[in-house]
């Protein structure tokens, strides 16, 4: 006697992101701290000591946040006018940042007023940095030059002006206290040497520069500007490596993640995307709610902080395991040791092992369809549905019912609220292509069988004017991606070179087609 | 056209066991069933089958227990002959000529026998009492007879003799009749035979009660009637139980009349109390509808045989116990026939939803694959998924399935199975919900020997997909997975058939009266073909030297092209049902359709002459056919049937009877083999194990368990029993027996001598083997010297019948060692023991063991 063999539910390949390593890992996060700005964030700058204090500039103030404070635990608001670039030194004592007044300020971390002020630029400066030693301080500016300041002076040591537009991004090497970045909206990267009195290296980005960033090794430098984001190799003179376009708007900030495994950018476009530094592939896609215009990693990954045009500071915890731990001793049932019973016993040698019959486990509508109790059957699997949201189980169901010719039974005899529940499924899922023929069967039956009802109950008239509603939606959908499809064909066959003679009257009505075409916006598709 | 007298159409294995109701015997342990022209002895314990009775000469269609000899059974056929088998035996007892459609025979011994009788010039068939005559010849004549009932169905399950043979109750359409044996008085019943009513009342089969006076008969509407008060015309009672939706198809009752079994096309056996009809017993899902039941005698078994040839043996009713299984016909063989190249199993469609792999050799089901995975729901007129293509490649590894049910709309669904080496079985790895929009109308493997297959999948919507096996990144834990790779397609015609060459190099697909040729490594179009008029129906391509030559049938041609200068290289008119190339060899076989016929012509493609033709090989068209390999070469060499010496041509009539080719050689010595009859001891079926074990402990009393028990153990352990080649493991049997025989031998030579040969074994069980005081040589000598004839014979011989194995068992053929076995007593006990260790190495060639034995001796003579 063979046993029931049970529903097979299809198991649909997964639409959308696959699960790999590195979703899990970056999905790890609570859920986003959102802190209001006065103004568009422009830079965040972490502090390179424990606790990893940040700096966010906005507006007119820079704020420092402590690692998981909401509020801003010092705040440097002695700007004229707005204020850019706030970083801080590699001891994590001092701060520098730049203002569209063209004055250089530094800061005490733990003082209040500017302990010094530069002043030599004309125009707004954007960037500013100090170099790897400590004690000089490089800046650059909108009147097109860079320069390099000293600290315990307050002089001016060396002004470049090579670049043909504002400087927009610059940065010093960590090892080299002599050397230093700078990127402009003239479309060149260019590499200052503090002892030579001009660049010593020059790249072409093709767009105007927006965001620099080094490797720790200092190998490989990494630019962003307009869509793209280009990798290029130091030690080779200069020589673009990679070319990534994967944002379809302005790149704003560039930033490196888990040791260096992963290059994180974020663009106007909303999106901060994480690349894998080994091949370059994005691995990780996180969306925001406004165009982004500066992003910051802490140390270890422990948080994402973004800063937006809208004034938004946005802040991701990682999930730390006692988090989750909570969570689980909450679901635990109090009665685990009694279904544990006795299944920890490990046989001994002498013991004969007498295998227990493997019973098999029917699910519910499993073992209604087993007694031929259809209609239950479909109750129990819309019941599921309704309570998993899974469309395969009920589809599924529906299916079996259709293949025994029981279908119509298990439909007919419904009342009101039941009816309901069926013309909703139909509705939420008949545009599904996987589930359309199977439904489409069942949404005839259903009108077959409750044609004479029409009229009767306002919940099912109701019901159904809503899937009329959906099928009219539909089909013009679906004529319009039959129009989409015979242009693209047209497209195609007028690109390919035609091998072989087709009927003359044909040709003809194809070349006419192609003199009327519209040119497709590239948005179109 | 030459007649080919040594070449022989032969029915092989895969028939109708269903046929009639299977008797079992007196004692429960043969289960005795018909299987096209002759008789099935199974145990019903083991599910072995233990001896076929043949003899008669066309299909057998009755059979019943002698009730005066419960060891004797009776035997019908339409060859017009009674026989009366002894069944332990095997033998032929008695032998009467008439022409029978059917026979019973009531309690007191009497035979009734349904036969055609004339009358007003329309054949009728009639029930006819036939008293034997007591005589102890072998060939009996009987000429008279009466005619008990003028007209009744030619099925038994309509006839029923009831309480010891009083009366007698036949069904047909919507009317019982009862007859009075004694009181020679006749009742006629006649239920509603208007309109709608009447086929809901037709009687579908008939049960006496045998001890009551009651009838049970099943009608076409699923309800059971039981009749009382039948010998009155007027008074007579009935009443009614309903449980089946369908019609009955069998009705029994127990042997002491307590309960009444039924079952139909549910495939539910139904039990019924008698007096208490409301309570019943059902055991479901017995696998296909039921024809038959049958009780045994002390009401211990029941037995159902099923549509699907299967017959089933139910302990204590509820326990399925065993499971006999035929080749499933079906309603028709949908997919193509083929040969498993690990299992050497013709592999078809079986039940509905499966895949069947069913051993030629041993006649018999290895397995059933489910392929659909659903529940079976037994309804009539409901559109069921069923396989209608399947595929194999090369080397086993992958199979490929398409499953398909034309309801509304068709709904297809293509599946590939990987062949798990751990569980031995095919095992589900990538499900493809509809792959094409139509009808799928071919598949085939490519066949290159790498690890990488591509399976080519042709449908009627215009268009063929080639799909491979796409490795995974190593990042995912996931399997391989087979996807599409390519879409072909030519003018938007519909392609027909599809076919690699030998070397998997180009694919042919025939759209239309076109034959495109492609390659599959750049999946271009090489060249086109056509001869038109007329669409192609066939490819195939030559094999081995005439791989140049691409065959392709159309409506009324066979053509063959050359595939370097592509062109027509020879067409001739014929109407080609089937091409079938074979795989080992250069010949194609081509079976023609002519008027209800079908010829058959193997030939060269290279060749003008055809090297074997046969005209009129059977009625009806053959679709389905395959070339399987020999496991050795035969060496015939007459040319006419030289084209069966690689492999062996099987092929399935329009009536789905499994015919093949014997040449006269094969068939002299499988006649041979037939003739010795073994008998059957008492205690243990007759199975090889025990004709290997059972003689063995029986001939050797003092021979420790120990090594019995280890040779049960290795002889078990050749792995899953249904699954390990029967021939392999049946030579390793035979060769190992021959073995023991050889050494036995002695033992009734030196029986005088008992007491020290106990001694000696005493000896021999405690102490590692003591030196030996023969020469080298006789040592070497020692294994099993096997001439190769022998060898070849042994492993030649299909398990048609383990009778050979006794022959084998009588005849002692190695003269020369069993002499100087005689002069060393002491390794009677200890030689079998390395051979019961190696028992694999043995199959393949006897030199190994030699071997073994060797070193052995050598180690001991110094």
């Amino acid at each position: 006697m063979a046993s029931f063999k049970p529903t097979r539910i299809q198991v649909y390949p997964k639409l959308g992101e696959k699960v790999t390593q590195d979703t899990l890992y970056w999905k790890n996060y609570k859920a986003p701290v959102q802190i209001k700005e006065f103004g568009a964030i422009t830079s965040i700058d972490f502090s390179p000591l424990a606790p990893h204090t940040y700096a966010v500039t906005a507006s007119t103030r820079v704020h420092i946040y402590g690692p998981f404070s909401q509020e801003p635990v010092k705040t440097f608001t002695r700007f004229k006018d707005t204020a850019y670039s706030g970083r801080f030194r590699s001891d994590g004592q001092l701060l520098v940042a730049g203002c569209e007044d063209s004055a250089v300020r530094l800061f005490d971390v733990s003082g209040r007023v500017a302990i010094r002020m530069f002043k030599g630029h004309t125009k707004a400066v954007h960037v500013a940095d100090f170099t790897s030693h400590g004690y000089q301080i490089l800046t650059g500016s909108d009147d097109y030059t860079c320069k390099l300041w000293d600290i315990p002076n307050s002089a001016e040591l060396t002004s470049y002006k090579e670049h043909t537009d504002y400087i927009r991004c610059g940065i010093t090497s960590k090892l080299n206290r002599d050397l230093f970045f700078t990127g402009s909206y003239d479309h060149t990267l260019k590499l200052f040497d503090a002892r030579v009195d001009k660049s010593v290296m020059n790249m072409d980005h093709g767009q105007p520069v927006e965001s620099l960033l080094l490797y720790p090794s200092e190998g490989l430098l990494v630019s962003a500007g307009g869509r793209y984001v280009k990798v290029w190799d130091l030690l080779k003179g200069g020589q673009p490596l990679v070319s990534l376009k994967n944002h379809h708007k302005t790149v704003t900030s560039l930033c490196l993640g888990s040791n260096g495994q992963r290059l994180l950018s974020a663009s106007l476009d909303r999106h901060v995307k994480v690349y894998s530094t080994t091949n370059y592939k994005v691995v990780h896609n996180f969306d925001y709610a406004a165009s982004i215009l500066s992003l910051g990693l802490a140390p270890d990954d422990e948080s994402i902080v973004v800063g937006m045009t809208n004034g938004i500071l946005s802040i991701k915890h990682k999930r730390t395991p006692e988090d989750s731990k909570g969570a689980v001793q909450q679901k635990r049932q109090p009665a685990y040791r009694i279904f544990v019973k006795g299944k920890n016993y490990v046989p001994k040698q002498e013991d004969y092992l007498v295998s227990k019959p493997v019973r098999q486990y029917l699910a519910k509508y499993d073992k209604l369809l087993r007694k031929f109790n259809v209609s239950k059957a479909l109750d129990e699997a819309m019941e599921q549905w309704t309570r998993l949201r899974k469309s395969e189980i009920p589809m599924a169901v529906i299916k079996e019912l259709d293949r025994r010719g029981t279908l119509k039974n298990a439909l007919a005899g419904r009342d009101e609220k039941e009816l309901c529940q069926l013309l909703s499924f139909v509705i939420m899922n008949l545009v599904d292509t996987r589930f359309t023929a199977t439904l489409t069967t069942m949404a005839e039956m259903l009108l077959d069988i409750y044609q004479s009802t029409v009229g009767m109950s306002s919940l099912v008239d109701r019901q159904l004017l809503r899937l009329q509603e959906l099928l009219d939606k539909e089909t013009e959908y679906q004529q319009e991606l039959m129009e989409v499809l015979g242009m693209l064909d047209v497209l195609f066959a007028s690109a390919h070179p035609r091998k072989e003679v087709t009927l003359p009257g044909r040709d003809v009505c194809l070349c006419s087609i192609v003199v009327h075409l519209p040119i497709l916006p590239c948005g179109y598709l | 056209m030459v007649a080919h007298a040594d070449t022989r159409v032969v029915h092989r294995g895969g028939s109708k066991i269903n046929f009639r109701a299977p008797v079992i015997t007196q004692d429960s342990r043969f289960l005795i069933c018909v299987s096209g022209e002759c008789i099935k002895v199974f145990s019903t314990s083991t599910e072995e089958c233990i001896h076929h009775l043949q003899g008669h000469k066309e299909l057998v269609t009755g059979l019943v227990l002698n009730p005066s000899n419960h060891l004797q059974v009776f035997s019908c056929s339409e060859d017009g002959t009674i026989r009366l088998w002894d069944f332990t035996d095997g033998i032929l007892i008695r032998v009467t000529l008439l022409r029978i459609l059917s026979m019973h025979v009531s309690a007191k011994g009497d035979v009734f026998l349904v036969m055609p009788v004339k009358r007003n010039k329309k054949e009728k068939f009639g029930l006819v009492s036939l008293n034997l005559p007591p005589s102890v010849e072998q060939h009996v004549m009987v000429k008279g007879h009466t005619i008990v009932f003028q007209s009744v169905s030619t099925d038994p399950k309509c006839i029923a003799f009831g309480q010891g043979g009083e009366y007698v109750a036949s069904v047909k359409d919507n009317v019982l009749h009862v007859y009075f044996l004694n009181k020679k008085t006749f009742y006629r019943f006649a239920l509603g035979t208007s309109g709608e009513m009447a086929a809901r009342n037709a009687f579908t089969c008939v049960a006496c009660h045998p001890k009551d006076d009651c009838i049970a008969t099943g009608h076409g509407d699923g309800k059971i009637r039981l009749w009382r008060n039948f010998n009155q015309e007027k008074e007579y009672t009935f009443s009614t139980v309903h449980w089946h939706h369908s019609g009955v198809n069998a009705l029994c009752f127990t042997p002491e009349g307590t309960n009444l079994l039924s079952g139909g096309l549910e495939s539910v056996l139904v039990q019924w109390r008698y007096g208490q009809e409301g309570q019943k017993d059902f055991l479901p899902r017995l696998g296909s509808s039921i024809k038959e039941i049958v009780v045994s005698p002390d009401g211990s078994l029941f037995c159902t045989s099923h549509t699907d040839n299967k017959i089933t043996v139910i302990k204590n009713c509820t326990k399925v116990s065993a499971v006999i299984q035929g080749l499933v016909h079906g309603d028709g063989v949908k997919t193509a026939l083929m040969v498993d190249p690990r299992t050497k199993a013709l592999v078809l469609n079986g039940k509905p939803g499966h895949l069947q792999f069913y051993s030629l050799q041993r006649d018999q089901q290895l397995y059933n694959l489910d392929i659909v995975q659903q529940e079976y729901i037994n309804q009539s007129n409901l559109d069921q998924f069923e396989v209608v293509k399947a595929a194999l490649d090369s080397r086993g590894s992958w199979l490929a399935t398409v499953e398909q049910r034309s309801a509304k709309e068709v709904e297809i669904s293509l599946k590939l199975w990987a062949f798990d080496e751990h569980t031995q079985s095919f095992v589900l790895n990538t499900t493809i919900s509809a792959p094409h929009d139509g009808p799928i109308s071919e598949i085939c493997f490519s066949p290159s020997s790498q690890n990488s297959t591509t399976l080519v999948s042709v449908s009627l919507d215009g268009h063929f997909k080639a799909w491979q096996l796409t490795q995974p990144d190593p990042s995912d834990d996931e399997e391989a997975s087979w996807s599409c790779d390519f879409v072909g397609d030519y003018h938007s015609l519909e392609p027909k058939c599809c076919c690699f060459s030998a070397d998997g190099s180009l694919l042919a697909v025939s759209f239309k009266e076109v034959v495109t040729v492609w390659s599959p490594a750049s999946w271009d179009l090489l060249t086109t073909l056509s001869q038109p008029p007329g669409a192609i129906q066939d490819l195939c391509f030559g094999r081995l030297s005439c791989s140049k030559y691409l065959l392709g049938a159309t409506d009324k041609n066979l053509c063959c092209w050359n595939l370097l200068t592509c062109s027509l290289e020879w067409s001739t008119a014929l109407d080609v049902s089937l091409l079938l190339a074979d795989p080992l060899s250069e010949n194609v076989a081509a079976f023609c359709g002519a008027e209800k016929t079908t010829d058959l012509f193997v030939f060269r493609p290279s060749e003008p002459r055809p090297h074997f033709s046969q005209q009129a090989l059977c009625t009806g068209r053959v679709t389905r056919a395959v070339f399987a390999p020999r496991d050795e070469p035969l060496d015939g060499c007459e040319e006419s049937s030289q084209w069966l010496n690689r492999s062996q041509l099987y092929f399935l009539t329009h009536n789905m009877e499994l015919l093949t080719f014997l040449t006269k050689p094969e068939e002299e010595r499988l006649m041979a083999l037939s003739k010795q009859v073994p008998t059957i001891d008492d205690s243990v079926a007759m199975t090889p194990f025990y004709l290997l074990l059972g003689k063995h402990r029986k001939r050797v009393p003092c021979n420790d368990e120990a090594d019995d028990s280890r040779l049960w153990g290795e002889s078990w352990n050749f792995g899953v029993p249904n699954l390990a080649p029967g021939n392999h493991v049946m030579s390793s049997c035979v060769s190992s027996m021959c073995l023991l025989r050889d050494e036995e031998q002695p033992t009734e030579v030196e029986m005088e001598s008992e007491k020290e040969e106990e001694d000696s074994e005493e000896e021999g069980a405690s102490v590692p083997p003591r030196p030996e005081h023969e020469s080298s040589d006789t040592g070497a000598k020692l294994g099993p010297v096997l001439t190769k004839a022998e060898h070849r014979e042994l492993r030649g011989v299909k398990k048609l019948d383990y009778s050979w194995i006794r022959g084998l068992v009588t005849s002692n053929p190695v003269v020369n060692t069993t002499k100087q076995m005689v002069k060393t007593p002491k390794q009677r006990v200890k030689t079998p023991k390395p051979m019961a260790k190696t028992p694999k190495p043995m199959v393949k060639t006897p030199k190994p063991m030699v071997k073994t034995t060797k070193p052995m001796v050598e180690t001991t003579n110094p």
